[in-house]
């Protein structure tokens, strides 16, 4: 489990997040969303590690990441996987050895279980066949899973998602969202998606954290979201014509 | 500006102490070094030659230029103030002055693609220190390949400077060798381009990642990147020339 406690965090005079407490929760896939601006991204990144929050703790289990060693901060990166907005597969490496990356950084696996653990995500997120190809060949969708997998190559407690179907299809945005709530419930990781994406919030939403203006203003499942009568969380999900519809339905 | 200078050398100072750590895994640091070694150094193989050939055969014919007024000065010593110039100037500064140029611009534009597309901050999230796994294997490349490029630059342009005398009907081929090899001490012309690659490599390696590595936006400012780098790996040598001169050949 994370925690976030009473997290502030500022920018200069940009006063970002002004006291965000959320539980995440293992085994389920906790979304987090709000418009463009709302302090998703610094959130998530603040949870990583990235930023140091300004006041505030994250905990991580039973442990503070503020008062972690070195040491521990770095073997607890490698209980977590991310998933990159643009996927942030590294160009100069083929498929398969993106994923083997981390393996081969901190695993101390022999040549043979890296393979066999390679293969074995590969074939999770439905990569078969494209080992020896380079990010720049393969289309959005397969760079995110390829991402996915890279993120879950070392079997991480937990998993962190940056908008992870921005600038896909619908179709394939749905076979990325459902892989990620397969694979958190799965391997009972503690997943956090960033998204603003609708869509994802109805299919994945176990847990759904709605952020406006640096607070948390809402928090519920993916069923309470499209009944919530916050007067924020109705003007951002109901904003959108078809969505609009939806609501004219339920109210008959 | 002058804050912001101060502030760029405190920031480069706390990079350089982050890429000089011990490598997580010695095994991809090889990897990386010996590709390395071939993106930066054998690829710059080329320029270099075309480079050192023409400039050794310009200093002759300038040189000649110069003294062949004078029927008084043999002409074996157009060849050794060539040999002068070649060996301390030309090889070590121009070569690494165009170098800083070709590598420079891919060191930062390498990295700083890799920093806006989130590549960097990927590393980091999973644990590994992005600028030693990323640089130090950059900067190592060129201290061992710089000096071999140079040293063959030295060859190639004083044959160059030959070719050019002899061609040209100012120096004898015969002449140059004995121009070549009058009055020289290995340690006060060879060793001291040596030393001078060897701070110009590192120059060129850990300015030009520098300015990549610290990107912040897209694609225009990874293109700002590498121009910065080149200037300021250049303007670094250039610096750096002067007081090594002075230090070196005045003691």
């Amino acid at each position: 489990m994370i925690q976030a406690k009473g997290i502030i965090k500022s920018f200069g005079e940009n006063h970002v997040l002004k006291g965000v407490d959320v539980d995440f929760y293992p085994g389920k896939t906790n979304l987090i969303i709000g418009r463009s601006g709302s302090g998703k991204t610094v959130f998530l990144k603040t949870i990583l590690g990235l930023f140091e929050p300004d006041d505030g703790s994250i905990h991580y289990g039973d442990e503070v990441l503020g008062e972690m060693s070195k040491q521990r901060r770095k073997t607890l990166r490698q209980e977590i996987g991310m998933v990159f907005q643009g996927g942030a597969l590294f160009d100069s490496m083929s498929v398969a050895e993106n994923i083997r990356f981390p393996l081969e950084m901190f695993s101390s696996m022999t040549e043979h279980e890296k393979d066999a653990r390679v293969k074995f995500v590969m074939d999770r997120v439905r990569l078969e066949g494209a080992d020896e190809l380079f990010p720049s060949e393969i289309s959005g969708g397969m760079q995110k899973r390829v991402s996915i997998a890279r993120a879950i190559s070392m079997n991480p407690n937990y998993l962190f998602c940056d908008e992870p179907n921005s600038g896909l299809d619908p179709e394939t945005a749905i076979v990325i969202d459902q892989l990620i709530q397969e694979i958190t419930h799965e391997f009972g990781m503690t997943t956090i998606v960033n998204t603003h994406d609708m869509n994802s919030v109805l299919e994945i939403g176990d847990h759904v954290v709605f952020m406006k203006e640096g607070y948390k203003v809402w928090e519920g499942t993916n069923d309470q979201v499209l009944g919530s009568t916050n007067a924020d969380v109705e003007d951002y999900v109901f904003k959108s014509k078809l969505f609009k519809q939806v609501r004219t339905a339920l109210r008959k | 500006m002058i804050t912001n200078f101060f502030e760029g050398i405190g920031a480069y100072a706390l990079l350089m102490t982050k890429v000089f750590r011990r490598p997580d895994r010695w095994k991809l640091f090889y990897r990386a070094l010996v590709k390395e070694i071939q993106l930066l150094g054998l690829d710059s193989i080329g320029i270099v030659v075309i480079l050192s050939v023409f400039m050794g055969g310009v200093v002759t014919i300038q040189t000649a230029f110069q003294l062949s007024d004078d029927p008084l000065i043999p002409t074996y010593y157009i060849a050794m103030a060539t040999r002068e110039s070649i060996t301390l100037e030309f090889s070590p500064t121009v070569v690494s002055l165009i170098l800083a140029g070709k590598v420079g611009s891919n060191v930062a534009s390498s990295l700083g693609t890799m920093r806006v597309s989130e590549q960097i901050d990927a590393l980091e999230v999973m644990g590994v220190n992005s600028a030693s796994f990323l640089i130090l294997p950059k900067i190592v490349a060129q201290l061992i390949f710089n000096p071999i490029l140079i040293i063959m630059s030295l060859f190639l342009g004083l044959w160059g400077g030959a070719m050019a005398g002899d061609l040209l009907g100012l120096v004898p081929f015969e002449e140059s060798i004995m121009g070549y090899r009058l009055e020289f001490i290995p340690f006060e012309n060879a060793f001291y381009a040596l030393i001078k690659t060897v701070v110009f490599a590192f120059i060129i390696g850990s300015v030009s990642a520098y300015s990549g590595y610290t990107v912040k936006g897209g694609a225009v400012e990874v293109g700002v990147a590498s121009t910065n780098a080149v200037v300021r790996s250049c303007l670094a040598i250039i610096l750096a020339n002067y007081l090594l001169t002075d230090l070196i050949l005045t003691s």
